[in-house]
């Protein structure tokens, strides 16, 4: 299979280990940290055109590109990182990895615990947004990247987005937020708890120690992608998708066959998916981490505070279907921006694709998107011109 | 440049804040941050006027301005802006509220309905004026609140708004010299100005 002109084609994950204890937020430390992480594109001379990829709940390193020839499917967010497209890989050094806590190979619940000789579970220490924003700047140190270009990100990427505004100011010229809150609503925190009791009360999950069972707790995690699945699309767009179709038996009076929509068809085939690919200790850990993330917590609870203290521009999407993370979230981040007098930009994507829409294809979301990212490569560029010009002059 | 815009400029200090009501494509601002250092936002509702914005660098607000402004807080810019907007809003006594309250001053230009041509049409033709500048008939017009100087100066008795300067020009586009005011613009605005522009603060 040929990859087509504007795909980064054949990707390989690289693995970095920092042998230096890494002090969560919890106040625990781990002995030391596995990040797995992909590049694409190439990083200029003066280490100025990175772009950081924050993945969301379920996401990792993985975001453009194929593994293999024959590969059914490229990276999480092909649609947006390649030669050409919003995150133009042939203008931008793409950094995306996976976050500590994950299941794809950095350090998380699956790793052994070296104090114990057994895997972490749910021993693994509880994580912040900001622990991973942490874990983010050793990437960064390590790949000699002084000054993200933009550190962009969907959902909970989004949150680690702008906690990298507010914690490392000089490290971030843009800050890109999509589909995201500055703190989870009472209704979001529900949804997240309904998902982890599902995984809890499986007798598979064992209180989270399921490895040295041999088990895995796949129905739970199953119900729990369910109900996530349902609350990142759209009323709309499942009626379209699905209707009242079935998939199987009858409406016919006077028969008793075993009857289901083809909804129910959809989602339990989500949910078996997922249960075969993710680690249910993650899933734990990550909603945790969304729950508790409230981004102006430590500024008197004044987001207009927090947010003084960022540098860098940003550009927040929200998508109009969306109501798990919907509009009115990402507005209540731009007027705190604007309270803050950053310089943002703020627009509203008509969509009727629900929360997924973020990793979709969207005509005016990837215009928008493709525009500003654009822009700050030519902020870059002259940048550049207006630095080698002061050297001539000195 | 359009003419009412090379006049509002002047007025504009640099290094100051300025917030501009559906901005369009961002041109004004653009010019405002280029020429005067100026942090700017644009407001605005066009979809391909807002991703123009965005691919100059500029901050654009997706914001429908008839539902108000109640995302900015009380003086929180020095200048807000209003050019040819005013005459397609819901409700511009509500939006001069709102821009005075976001604003310590505002500049706000819409094309007089008093000048004589107008007058003119109306009086000969007994219908609606059209022109190249309006080329919208009464019921498809996203023009809904035509005034006049008149319409629009009693609005600032009513409201107590003070009026630091008010010109009018010939014409919005043309040679250059047609955008500052004539004699005659100056002793009877109201009938030989075809653009109004103000500049006013509480």
């Amino acid at each position: 299979m040929k990859f087509s002109a504007n795909s980064v084609g054949l990707v390989t994950a690289k693995t970095v280990h920092f042998d230096a204890p890494f002090r969560v937020s919890c106040g625990r430390d781990l002995p030391n940290l596995d990040i797995v992480y992909e590049t694409y594109g190439s990083l200029n001379s003066d280490h100025s055109n990175a772009v950081l990829i924050c993945h969301a709940l379920s996401g990792d390193h993985h975001a453009a590109g194929y593994y293999k020839e024959d590969d059914k499917k490229p990276g999480w967010w092909d649609n947006y990182i390649g030669p050409g497209k919003a995150i133009d890989t042939n203008l931008f050094f793409v950094v995306s990895l996976n976050n500590i806590g994950g299941c794809s190979g950095s350090t998380g619940p699956t790793s052994i615990n070296p104090a114990t000789g057994e895997p972490w579970g749910p021993d693994f220490p509880t994580l912040r947004v900001r622990d991973w924003v942490e874990s983010q700047r050793l990437l960064a140190d390590h790949l000699v990247i002084q000054q993200w270009a933009a550190v962009v990100g969907g959902s909970l990427g989004g949150m680690q987005a702008m906690r990298w505004s507010l914690e490392y100011p000089d490290r971030i010229r843009h800050c890109v937020v999509i589909a995201s809150a500055l703190k989870l609503t009472a209704q979001n925190i529900a949804f997240n708890n309904t998902s982890r009791t599902a995984i809890s009360s499986d007798p598979d999950f064992h209180g989270g120690r399921y490895y040295q069972h041999d088990v895995i707790p796949k129905r739970g995690l199953a119900i729990a992608r369910m109900i996530g699945h349902i609350t990142y699309l759209s009323d709309g767009v499942m009626g379209e998708k699905f209707g009242r179709e079935l998939r199987s038996g009858s409406f016919e009076q006077g028969t008793e066959s075993a009857l289901e929509f083809q909804v129910e068809s959809y989602l339990h085939h989500q949910g078996d998916i997922f249960s075969e690919n993710f680690d249910a200790n993650t899933y734990m850990l990550m909603t945790k981490a969304l729950d508790l993330f409230d981004l102006a917590r430590e500024y008197n609870d004044d987001p207009v505070n927090a947010f003084r203290n960022a540098k860098c521009k940003f550009l927040v999407m929200s998508f109009s279907s969306d109501w798990r993370f919907s509009p009115q979230r990402s507005e209540e981040i731009v007027q705190a921006l604007i309270g803050a007098q950053q310089a943002v930009s703020y627009v509203e994507i008509d969509a009727p694709l629900g929360h997924d829409s973020f990793l979709l294809p969207v005509e005016r979301y990837n215009q928008v998107f493709t525009a500003y990212m654009k822009q700050v490569s030519q902020q870059l560029a002259s940048d550049e011109l207006t630095l080698t010009g002061d050297n001539h002059a000195s | 440049m359009r003419h009412d815009l090379i006049t509002l400029k002047q007025w504009i200090h640099p290094h100051t804040r300025v917030l501009d009501l559906g901005c369009g494509d961002g041109a004004l601002l653009d010019d405002l941050v280029n020429e005067k250092n100026i942090s700017g936002l644009g407001i605005e509702i066009d979809t391909d006027n807002i991703t123009c914005c965005v691919g100059k660098g500029l901050s654009v607000i997706e914001q429908d301005i008839d539902k108000g402004l109640s995302n900015f807080s009380d003086n929180s810019f020095d200048t807000v802006l209003l050019t040819q907007t005013l005459q397609a809003v819901r409700r511009p006594d509500f939006v001069l509220e709102e821009m005075l309250r976001v604003g310590k001053e505002c500049i706000i230009t819409f094309p007089n309905f008093g000048h004589w041509q107008a007058r003119w049409y109306l009086m000969l033709r007994g219908k609606m004026p059209v022109s190249k500048m309006m080329p919208y008939h009464w019921y498809d017009t996203p023009n809904i609140h035509f005034c006049t100087v008149k319409d629009f100066e009693n609005l600032c008795v009513e409201k107590n708004i003070k009026i630091i300067h008010r010109t009018v020009q010939m014409a919005l586009v043309g040679t250059k010299k047609d955008h500052r005011p004539k004699w005659y613009n100056k002793i009877w605005p109201n009938f030989f100005g075809a653009h109004a522009i103000y500049h006013v603060t509480r």
